[in-house]
C-alpha cells in the first residue's frame, strides 16, 4: 500500500476576487459585493477610531470629580460625537455591511447581491454623509447628545448642528439600500434547494435586520430632516413658543432609534447562531424557533420606542402599554439564549477565538439584557433613567454584545475573506483582555448608577469618584482588546497561514467554494439538498460521524460536484 | 454600463431580473411610505391641536390651482399606464408618446406648484422671520392678485380663527411648515420621477422596450404611480380643510 | 422592594445560565479532532417551556413596575404644592405662601409634595434620587410630581436631562425638616436669636435695601440715623420715626410720605409677621449709628423744627 504523502502546504487559489481586477479603480468602481464589503470595513473601521477617540477623552476626563481635561462644552462634545460615530457610523453598517455584504451572496449560492449597483452606491451615501459628520467635528463640534433632543438642538445650542444632522440623514439612506438589497436578494436569488428553512440563520438574522432597516430608517431621516429645517429655518414643529412640541420629536426620533438598537444586536445574533453550532459541530437547537424569534424581536421592536419616555410626562396608560410591549420583546431574546445554550449539550465544542467571542456574548448579552428588566419596570425606570444604569446596559449590549458577535465573525469568516488565518493564541490572549477589559469598564457603571450618577456629566459628586477610576482603568484594558485584532488580522491578511477552503470545518455554503472567493463566487451554481449545520450528512467535511447516528436526509455532495 | 434588456451577470434568466427589480421597487414603495408617514403624522397632531390655524391656512390655497394639479396628476398617471401597456404590447411609437405627455403633465404640475410657490413667497407665507398670516388683509395693495371678494372673505375668517386662536399667526406657521415640507418633498420625488422618464423616453427611442422586455417601464410606472398617490392624500390634507362653508 | 425582586430574579437567570453554558463548556469539549457533536433538532417541550416561565415572570414583574408608577403619576389630593421651574443652569422655586428659592427645596416631613413643574427654555429633569423620583420639565407644558418625605435630612438632587454646558452642575438640595421648622423657614424665621441680624437679612431678602439706598441716592430715603429722630413729611409737618411710624411705613407706606419722595413703596401687609416688623425695627434701630448722608436722608433739619 501506498505511504501517503505529507500533505503539502496549502497555497491560495491562483484567481480570487482580490486579485482578479487590480488598480484603484477597480475597488472604488467595483459593484463585487466582496470589494464593497472591505471598503465598508474600512470605513467602519475608521469611525470605530473617532468613536474610540472620544470615548478615551470622555474616560479620561471622569477620573476626577472636578476633570480639568475639558471643558463643560468640550466634554459634551466629547460625549455627543462619541455616540454619533458609534452609533451611526460604526455599529448600525458593521456587521450587515462588512459581514452581509460579504457573506449573504456566498450562503445562499448567488453571484451578487440583487442590486450590485445599489450596493456600491450605499458605500458613497455612507462616506458622503460620513463626511458630513466629520466636518461638523471638527467645525465646532457637536454638543447635543447622539439623541439631539429639541429645543435644545434646534433653537440652543451653539454647536455645528445642521452639518450632522444632515450627514447622518444623508447615511441612513445607506442603511435604508442595504437592507432593501438584502430584502429582495433573500426572496429572489438563492440557489436551486436552498429553502427558507435550509437558510443559516446568518441569513435569518439578517433578513428581519432589512426589515427593521427599511420600515424605520425613513422614519428617523424625516426627523432629522425636520429637524435640520427647524433649526435653519425656524420651522416650529418641535418649539413651544410657536405651538410645537419637543416631544413630538422624542416619539419620532424613538421610532427609528428604538428598532436601530435591534438592528445593531440581530446580525450578532446571526454570527452567534454560525458561532455556536460550528464550533460545537452540532445542528442549532431549536432552528425554527431561533429563526422566528429574530424576526419576532424585529416586529415587537417597533412597538416599545416609548419606554426610552417613561418621565416625560406622557400619558400614564401609553407608558403601561409600552412596558407591557418592553417585557414582551425581552421574550424572543431569552428564548434564542435558551437555544444557544442548549446547543451546547451533546455537542463537541472546541475554543477557538471566534468560540470565545460566542461565549463571551452569551455572557455579555445575558447581563445586559437582564438589566434591560430593570429599566423596563416602570417602578424602577423612574429611579435609573438618564443614569449610568442606562449607560452600562446599553454598552453591555452593543459593546458586550453587538461588537463582540463583530469581532467573533471577523476572526471566523478570516480564513474565508483573506484566504489566511489568524495568529490562534494571540487571538485568544486578545479576546481575554477584551473580555476582562470591558467588565471592568461598564461594570462599575452600573453601580454608578444605581447609586444616582446622571449620564452626560462632566463633573460629579466625588462619592461616585471610586467607580470611575475603575471604569477608565478598564477602558484602557478594553482599548488594548481592540487594538491587538486591528493590528494581527491586518497582518494576518498578507502573512497568516493559508486556510484552505474550509479551516474549521463549517457547514455553511461559503465554506464549499475556494478561499478567497472567486469574483462570482461558485464556478458552479450549487443544488442545495441538505439542512443547514447537518454534521451528520456532511461527509465531505471530513468528520467522524458516528454511524447509524445520521438521520435519513440527502447526504451533501463534496465540492465541485453538483 | 449594461445595456437594457441585457441580462445582468447576477442573474441566471431576465424573468428572475425581472422579478427581483419589481420586489425592489415595491420595497423602495414602502420605505417612501414611511418617510412620508413622519412629516404625515407632524401635520396631524398639529392639525389636530391647532384646527382653526390649519384651517385658515388651507383657506388661503387655492382651490382651483390645487384642483387642476390633481388632475394633472391623475392624468399623468393615466398616460403612464397607457405607456406600460404600450411596451408590454410592443407599440414601439406609442411607448414613446405617452411617456413624453406624461413628463409634459410632471412639467405642468410643476408650472403650477411653481406659481403657488411664487404666490406664498409675495404673501409673506413662507415660514421664518417674515410669516405673517395677516399681510395681504393688512396691505391689500402689496397683495393685488386677490380681488376684493376674495379679500373680504379672508378678512371675515381671520377674524373668526383670530378670536378662536389668539397664538392664530405662530399656529398658521406650523401648517405652512407643514405645507411647504410634504409639497416640497413631493416635489422632489417628482423631480426624481422626471429624471427617470426622461430616461426611459431615451430608452424606448432607442428600442429598447417590447413585449418581452418592459420592466423598467413597468417599475418606473410603480414609481410615478406612488408619487400621484401622495398627491392624492396631499391634496385633500392641505387644501380642503374647513371648506364646505 | 421592586428593585431588589428584579435584582434576584435576574441574578438568578444569569447565574443560572452562565454555570450551564461553563458546565456544558467543559463537559462537552471536544475529545478529538474530528469529533462531531450528537443530532439534535430541538425540543418544542423545552421552548414552550423556556417562553411561558420567563413571560410569566416578566409580566409579573411588569405588573409591579406599572402599579408602583401609576401610583407615582397620581397625586394624593392632599398634596403641598410647589413651583418649580428649570431654565439653563438653575431651578427656580416657589413655596406656596410665595416664598422663593434657588436651587434648593425646603419640605416638611411626613406631608404628601406635589412639584408642578414647567421650564423656560429646553428640557431638564428633577431627580431625587434618595426619594426615588425623576420627571422631565418640558417648554410648553407642565410636569407633576409627587413625593412624601419620610426623614429629616438633606438630599442631593440633579439635573436628569442633557441641557448643554452646565448640565452637570445643575443641581441642589432637597432640605426636609419637622413640620414646626418647616413653617418657621417658610416665614421667614431664620431661627436667629439676634433680631437685628435677622432683621438686616429681612431687609436684604424683601428687597428693602433696592430702595433705601444706605448713601442716600435710591429711591427711598436713607434709613441710617433715621430711628429717634424728627421726620419731614411732603405735606411739612414733621413726625418722630419710633417703633410705631416704622410699623406703619412698613404695612401702610402712603400714610405718611418723606417730603421729596414719591410715593411709591409697595406695602408688606401680608408677606411679613408682627415678629418680622420687630426684626426689621430693630435693625433700622442698629442704622441709628450710620453716617447720615448729606442729601436723602428724610430727617428734618434740626435748626428749628418746623410744625
Amino acid at each position: 500500500m501506498r505511504t501517503q504523502p505529507t500533505a503539502p502546504a496549502l497555497q491560495l487559489p491562483e484567481k480570487h476576487y482580490l486579485n482578479a481586477t487590480y488598480g484603484i479603480r477597480s475597488w472604488l468602481l467595483t459593484t463585487d459585493h466582496k470589494r464593497i464589503a472591505l471598503l465598508y470595513l474600512a470605513s467602519v473601521t475608521f469611525f470605530f477610531f473617532i468613536g474610540g477617540f472620544f470615548a478615551m477623552m470622555i474616560r479620561l476626563h471622569l477620573l476626577t470629580p472636578n476633570g480639568y481635561l475639558l471643558t463643560p462644552d468640550q466634554y459634551n462634545r466629547m460625549f455627543t460625537m462619541h455616540g454619533v460615530a458609534m452609533v451611526f457610523f460604526f455599529l448600525i453598517p458593521s456587521i450587515p455591511a462588512v459581514m452581509g455584504n460579504f457573506l449573504i451572496p456566498l450562503m445562499i449560492g448567488a453571484k451578487d447581491l440583487a442590486f450590485p449597483k445599489i450596493n456600491l452606491i450605499s458605500w458613497y451615501i455612507y462616506v458622503i454623509g460620513g463626511v458630513f459628520t466629520l466636518w461638523s467635528m471638527i467645525n465646532g463640534g457637536l454638543d447635543t447628545g447622539w439623541t439631539f433632543y429639541t429645543p435644545f438642538s434646534t433653537l440652543y445650542s451653539n454647536s455645528a448642528v445642521a452639518p450632522a444632522v444632515v450627514g447622518v440623514f444623508i447615511t441612513g439612506f445607506s442603511s435604508i439600500l442595504t437592507g432593501l438589497n438584502f430584502l429582495v436578494t433573500v426572496h429572489t436569488m438563492r440557489a436551486p434547494g436552498m429553502t427558507w428553512f435550509r437558510l443559516p440563520l446568518f441569513v435569518w438574522a439578517h433578513y428581519a435586520t432589512s426589515i427593521v432597516m427599511i420600515l424605520g430608517t425613513p422614519v428617523i431621516a424625516i426627523t432629522l430632516g425636520l429637524a435640520a429645517m427647524e433649526r435653519v429655518f425656524g420651522l416650529g414643529f418641535f418649539n413651544p413658543a410657536m405651538g410645537g412640541d419637543p416631544i413630538l420629536f422624542q416619539h419620532l426620533f424613538w421610532f427609528y432609534s428604538h428598532p436601530a438598537v435591534y438592528i445593531m444586536i440581530l446580525p450578532a445574533m446571526g454570527v452567534i447562531s454560525e458561532l455556536i453550532p460550528t464550533f460545537a459541530r452540532k445542528r442549532l437547537f431549536g432552528y425554527h424557533f431561533v429563526a422566528a424569534a429574530s424576526l419576532a424581536i424585529a416586529v415587537i421592536g417597533f412597538l416599545v420606542w416609548t419606554h426610552h419616555m417613561f418621565v416625560t410626562g406622557q400619558s400614564t396608560y401609553a407608558a403601561v402599554a409600552f412596558s407591557f410591549l418592553t417585557f414582551i420583546v425581552a421574550i424572543p431574546s431569552a428564548i434564542k439564549t435558551f437555544n444557544w445554550t442548549a446547543t451546547l449539550f451533546g455537542g463537541s465544542i472546541s475554543f477557538d477565538t471566534p468560540m470565545l467571542y460566542a461565549f463571551g456574548f452569551l455572557g455579555l448579552f445575558l447581563i445586559g439584557g437582564l438589566t434591560g428588566l430593570f429599566l423596563g419596570a416602570l417602578g424602577v425606570d423612574i429611579n435609573i433613567h438618564d443614569t449610568y444604569f442606562v449607560v452600562a446596559h446599553f454598552h453591555y449590549i452593543m459593546v458586550g454584545g453587538a461588537v463582540m458577535g463583530y469581532l467573533g465573525g471577523l476572526h471566523f469568516w478570516w480564513p474565508k475573506i483573506t484566504g489566511r488565518m489568524y495568529p490562534e493564541w494571540l487571538a485568544r490572549i486578545a479576546a481575554f483582555i477584551l473580555f476582562i477589559g470591558f467588565n471592568f469598564t461598564f461594570f462599575p457603571q452600573f453601580i454608578l448608577g444605581i447609586m444616582g450618577m446622571p449620564r452626560r456629566y462632566h463633573t460629579y459628586p466625588p462619592e461616585f469618584q471610586i467607580y470611575n477610576v475603575m471604569s477608565t482603568a478598564g477602558a484602557s484594558i478594553l482599548a488594548v482588546g481592540y487594538l491587538l485584532p486591528m493590528v494581527y488580522l491586518t497582518w494576518a491578511a498578507f502573512f497568516g497561514k493559508v486556510a484552505g477552503e474550509n479551516p474549521w470545518p463549517a457547514t455553511g455554503l461559503e465554506w464549499k467554494t475556494q478561499s478567497p472567493p472567486l469574483t462570482e463566487n461558485f464556478e458552479v451554481t450549487p443544488v442545495v439538498t441538505w439542512e443547514a449545520y447537518d454534521f451528520h450528512n456532511r461527509p465531505d467535511l471530513g468528520l467522524d460521524v458516528p454511524s447509524g447516528k445520521g438521520s435519513p436526509g440527502v447526504v451533501a455532495p463534496a465540492h465541485g460536484d453538483d | 454600463m449594461h445595456r437594457t434588456g441585457a441580462l445582468y451577470g447576477q442573474f441566471k434568466t431576465l424573468e428572475q431580473q425581472k422579478d427581483t427589480a419589481t420586489l425592489g421597487m415595491w420595497i423602495f414603495l414602502v420605505t417612501e411610505v414611511m418617510f412620508f408617514g413622519g412629516i404625515m403624522l407632524a401635520y396631524t397632531i398639529n392639525r389636530h391641536t391647532y384646527f382653526h390655524a390649519f384651517a385658515m391656512g388651507s383657506n388661503t390655497l387655492s382651490l382651483g390651482l390645487g384642483g387642476f394639479n390633481t388632475v394633472v396628476l391623475l392624468a399623468s398617471s393615466f398616460t403612464m399606464a397607457m405607456a406600460v401597456w404600450a411596451s408590454q404590447t410592443s407599440r414601439k411609437q406609442l411607448i414613446t408618446l405617452f411617456l413624453g405627455l406624461t413628463i409634459l403633465l410632471g412639467f405642468v404640475f410643476f408650472g403650477v406648484k411653481y406659481v403657488e410657490y411664487a404666490q406664498k413667497f409675495h404673501h409673506h407665507l413662507v415660514p421664518g422671520k417674515n410669516f405673517d398670516i395677516f399681510y395681504c388683509v393688512n396691505n391689500p395693495s402689496k397683495c393685488e392678485d386677490i380681488d376684493a371678494a376674495d379679500m373680504a372673505k379672508e378678512r371675515e375668517e381671520l377674524e373668526v380663527a383670530a378670536k378662536a386662536d389668539p397664538d392664530l399667526n405662530a399656529h398658521a406657521q406650523l401648517y405652512y411648515s407643514a405645507y411647504f415640507g410634504m409639497t416640497g418633498l413631493h416635489a422632489l420625488h417628482m423631480v426624481i420621477g422626471a429624471g427617470l422618464l426622461f430616461w426611459l423616453l431615451k430608452e424606448s427611442v432607442a428600442g429598447k422596450f417590447n413585449a418581452e422586455w418592459n420592466n423598467p417601464v413597468d417599475i418606473v410606472g410603480l414609481y410615478w404611480h406612488f408619487v400621484d398617490i401622495v398627491w392624492i392624500y396631499l391634496f385633500p390634507l392641505l387644501y380642503l380643510i374647513d371648506r364646505h362653508k | 422592594m421592586l428593585f431588589s425582586f428584579i435584582l434576584m430574579t435576574t441574578l438568578f437567570f444569569a447565574v443560572l445560565v452562565t454555570v450551564v453554558i461553563i458546565f456544558a463548556a467543559f463537559k462537552f469539549r471536544r475529545q478529538s479532532e474530528k469529533e462531531v457533536g450528537d443530532d439534535v433538532h430541538g425540543n418544542n417541550l423545552l421552548e414552550v417551556g423556556w417562553t411561558l416561565i420567563p413571560t410569566i415572570i416578566a409580566i409579573g414583574i411588569f405588573a409591579w413596575g406599572a402599579a408602583i408608577y401609576v401610583n407615582y403619576r397620581i397625586a394624593p389630593k392632599d398634596t403641598l404644592d410647589i413651583y418649580l421651574i428649570g431654565k439653563q443652569w438653575m431651578w427656580k422655586l416657589q413655596q406656596p405662601n410665595g416664598r422663593k428659592e434657588i436651587n434648593e427645596l425646603h419640605v416638611p416631613v411626613n406631608r404628601n409634595i406635589k412639584l408642578i413643574m414647567g421650564s423656560e427654555d429646553v428640557i431638564h429633569d428633577f431627580y431625587v434620587p434618595a426619594f426615588r423620583v425623576k420627571m422631565d420639565v418640558v417648554p410648553g407644558r407642565y410636569n407633576t410630581m409627587w413625593f412624601r418625605p419620610t426623614k429629616t435630612g438633606k438630599y442631593h438632587f440633579f439635573c436628569s436631562q442633557y441641557c448643554g454646558t452646565n448640565h452637570a452642575v445643575m443641581g441642589g438640595w432637597v432640605t426636609v425638616m419637622e413640620p414646626a421648622e418647616y413653617a418657621a423657614w417658610l416665614s421667614g424665621e431664620t431661627g436667629d436669636v439676634n433680631p437685628v441680624s435677622a432683621g438686616e437679612r429681612l431687609f436684604t431678602q424683601l428687597a428693602c435695601v433696592t430702595c433705601h439706598l444706605s448713601n442716600g441716592t435710591g429711591r427711598a430715603p436713607s434709613l441710617n440715623g433715621v430711628f429717634g429722630a424728627n421726620v419731614l413729611l411732603a405735606d411739612g409737618s414733621t413726625v418722630v420715626a419710633d417703633e410705631a411710624y416704622i410699623r406703619e411705613s412698613i404695612l401702610q407706606p402712603k400714610a405718611k410720605i418723606v417730603a421729596g419722595y414719591q410715593p411709591i413703596m409697595p406695602t408688606f401687609q401680608g408677606l411679613v409677621t408682627e415678629e418680622q416688623i420687630l426684626s426689621l425695627t430693630a435693625y433700622i434701630k442698629s442704622l441709628q449709628s450710620q453716617p447720615v448722608p448729606p442729601k436723602g436722608a428724610g430727617i428734618a433739619p434740626s435748626s428749628a423744627g418746623k410744625k
